[in-house]
């Protein structure tokens, strides 16, 4: 079943004044349980088409399917509290709350969505400990590592248990050991939760651990390869 | 709920230099203004217990007309009939009859106008304390032939306790009115007005020497609360004809008065104003700043799933900490200071230029602080309000956030 169906989505930036083409009839399908890469040059429209299946934007034709849900259909809030309950998302630059300790940073989702607190605790705990930061719950963002920063914000999407975590080039300010830490957690993840991972990269150290390499240049996808790792 | 509380209180110390001299600015505030409405309000208390409590009374009765032209022609008889009907409306603690009217007084070379009042020394004690108020001499024990002079007229006439003052005036239907009296005592008034016009005779003596016998111009109340003189004010107004007697509060008695301090204190609002459009245009920076330099993780915020109305109360909540932590702090500074004036006066009297000119706006040079919850209470609620009007813009700022334009900053 598919969690995720793109037809003929386009997004042109600027479009009064000088119209800037970021996608062009972008047609893709994602099954649940996918650890999918979108890959290419920077200016491609990775990042673009990210925000578009997240609802962070809105495409300028097309649709956009999440398990069945038109996106255009939703109004502003309703947007929010679907990619709150749906979708989880990974940055670069790993986004915590720098007030928050790593636990809370982890439950913040979970919180938004109100939650039970035992509910809470017992997930965040568990997949902490999951990805090795059990001795590290109470830290604040500025005490941990880049490596660290990011398995906590990876937490915070996973937390809430989302359809599938879009991931916006997650190893960018990564070193490789940090890199490879990460993608065998994602991976895990994947395979024991059974959530779906959408990357942007162009990481070749991420590119080579996805199932499936989808490859876009100049706003249309070019090649969509599926690997059996 | 809790989380926005959570996140708003640790988000202000994560500038904790710019939350300080927000919220410094805001105790300043607080501080200049709890003591400025706290003096201001205290003098003219002072100045309106001066003029009411220890003469006017808060409601008068008089001869329907007195009041428009004080004429000693429409003074009119206390029976014990209209004394018995003022003292049962409840709130009525008890009555003062006077005999009031305009004479000239002399001793030696000297002259000048005053207000000759006859009253009931016990009764008038009653109400305004009188006795107490003695600063030479003795007070009435009779009936007797004999003055109580403001202290201010006393100076001004150079006469003493045992003086002789003269007294000379129209009586009632025209009546030549004169008289010799032995000064008793010297009276000490609040007010700088009542200080230099006030001359009291027993009332038996004015009656005589305004040739007015068993007559009146005016019952003054002394109320339980000062609250009940509205409905003291409707009752009587019900119950006496008022075809012969006028009623009157002391609003009505002395307009100028009321006038006078709202005009005083339009001009306080005024630099309160000043004041504190100061102060918004600091916190305004500071919500500028906070908005500005977290635009990016504003639009993270709401990209995870945060909704635009949960954001703009947290940062709403982020304002009002730094506020009240400015309000506590001028309060706790305000509090033993605004204690300290209302227990010790400012006073003024040591300079005697000072002194004459606050008499000239009919204030004694003593100016205490009114000690009062409300006037506290105020400032809280100004900074309240300013700060919930400055989050506005806040709310309008993430209300047209887009999470993709923000995560580009």
């Amino acid at each position: 079943m598919n969690v995720l169906d793109i037809t003929g989505v386009t997004k042109v930036y600027n479009p009064d004044t000088v119209p800037v083409h970021a996608l062009r009839g972008v047609d893709l399908e994602v099954s649940a349980g996918e650890f999918t890469a979108i890959v290419g040059p920077s200016g491609s429209g990775k990042t673009t088409l990210l925000n578009l299946i997240g609802g962070l934007d809105r495409p300028t034709a097309g649709q956009i399917r999440i398990n069945g849900i038109d996106l255009a259909t939703l109004s502003a809030n309703k947007l929010i509290d679907f990619r709150r309950d749906h979708i989880g998302f990974v940055f670069q630059s790993y986004n915590l709350i720098p007030v928050l300790t790593a636990r809370e940073n982890a439950e913040f989702v979970m919180l938004l969505q109100k939650r039970p607190r035992a509910e809470r605790e017992a997930r965040v705990t568990q997949l902490l400990r999951e990805v090795g930061l059990e001795d590290r719950m109470d830290y604040r963002p500025t005490q941990l590592s880049g490596g660290q920063q990011q398995r906590v914000a990876v937490v915070r999407a996973l937390a809430p248990r989302p359809r599938f975590i879009l991931a916006d080039e997650p190893t960018a300010n990564l070193d490789s050991v940090s890199t490879a830490n990460l993608l065998d957690i994602m991976a895990r993840l994947n395979r024991e939760e059974g959530v779906t991972f959408l990357f942007s990269t162009h990481d070749q150290r991420v590119i080579d651990r996805a199932r499936r390499v989808v490859r876009l240049e100049d706003g249309q996808i070019v090649s969509d390869e599926v690997f059996d790792r | 709920m809790r989380t926005l509380v959570v996140l708003a209180w640790r988000n202000i110390w994560r500038n904790k230099r710019r939350t300080w001299i927000t919220a410094a600015s805001i105790f300043f505030a607080v501080l200049l203004s709890t003591l400025m409405v706290s003096i201001q309000k205290g003098a003219w208390d002072r100045m309106e217990e001066s003029v009411v409590n220890y003469y006017f009374g808060y409601v008068q009765i008089h001869g329907r007309g007195y009041w428009e032209d004080r004429s000693i022609d429409r003074a009119f008889a206390e029976t014990d009939s209209l004394r018995r009907l003022v003292e049962e409306i409840p709130g009525v603690e008890t009555t003062v009859p006077r005999l009031e009217s305009f004479a000239l007084a002399a001793h030696g070379e000297r002259t000048l106008g005053v207000m000759a009042v006859g009253i009931d020394p016990e009764r008038e004690h009653a109400m305004t304390r009188l006795r107490e108020r003695l600063v030479q001499g003795s007070y009435f024990e009779d009936d007797e032939e004999a003055v109580l002079v403001a202290e201010g007229m006393a100076e001004r006439l150079d006469i003493q306790a045992g003086d002789t003052l003269v007294l000379l005036s129209q009586g009632y239907h025209g009546v030549n009115a004169a008289g010799k009296y032995v000064v008793k005592g010297l009276i000490h008034f609040g007010s700088p007005e009542l200080n230099r016009l006030m001359v009291y005779l027993p009332l038996p003596v004015a009656q005589y020497f305004y040739g007015a016998d068993g007559l009146i111009t005016s019952i003054a109340l002394k109320v339980t609360e000062k609250d009940d003189v509205p409905q003291i004010l409707a009752t009587l107004q019900q119950r006496l004809d008022t075809t012969r007697y006028e009623v009157m509060d002391w609003h009505q008695m002395m307009p100028e008065l009321v006038e006078a301090r709202a005009v005083d204190t339009a001009g306080n609002y005024l630099m309160l104003l000043i004041l504190y459009l100061i102060v918004s245009f600091g916190i305004f920076g500071t919500i500028l700043m906070m908005t500005a330099e977290r635009t990016y993780e504003f639009g993270v915020l709401v990209a995870i799933g945060m909704r635009r109305l949960q954001l703009s109360v947290e940062v709403w909540l982020e304002v009002l900490f730094i506020a009240l932590l400015g309000t506590l702090l001028g309060f706790l500074a305000s509090f033993p200071l605004v204690y300290y004036f209302h227990r010790h006066p400012i006073d003024l009297s040591g300079s005697p230029e000072m002194a004459e000119t606050y008499a000239q706006f009919g204030f004694e040079p003593v100016f205490p602080a009114a000690f009062e919850p409300m006037v506290f209470l105020g400032q809280a609620i100004v900074v309240f309000i300013i700060t919930s009007v400055l989050a506005l813009y806040p709310f309008w700022k993430i209300g047209r956030l887009q999470p993709v334009t923000a995560m580009r900053h």
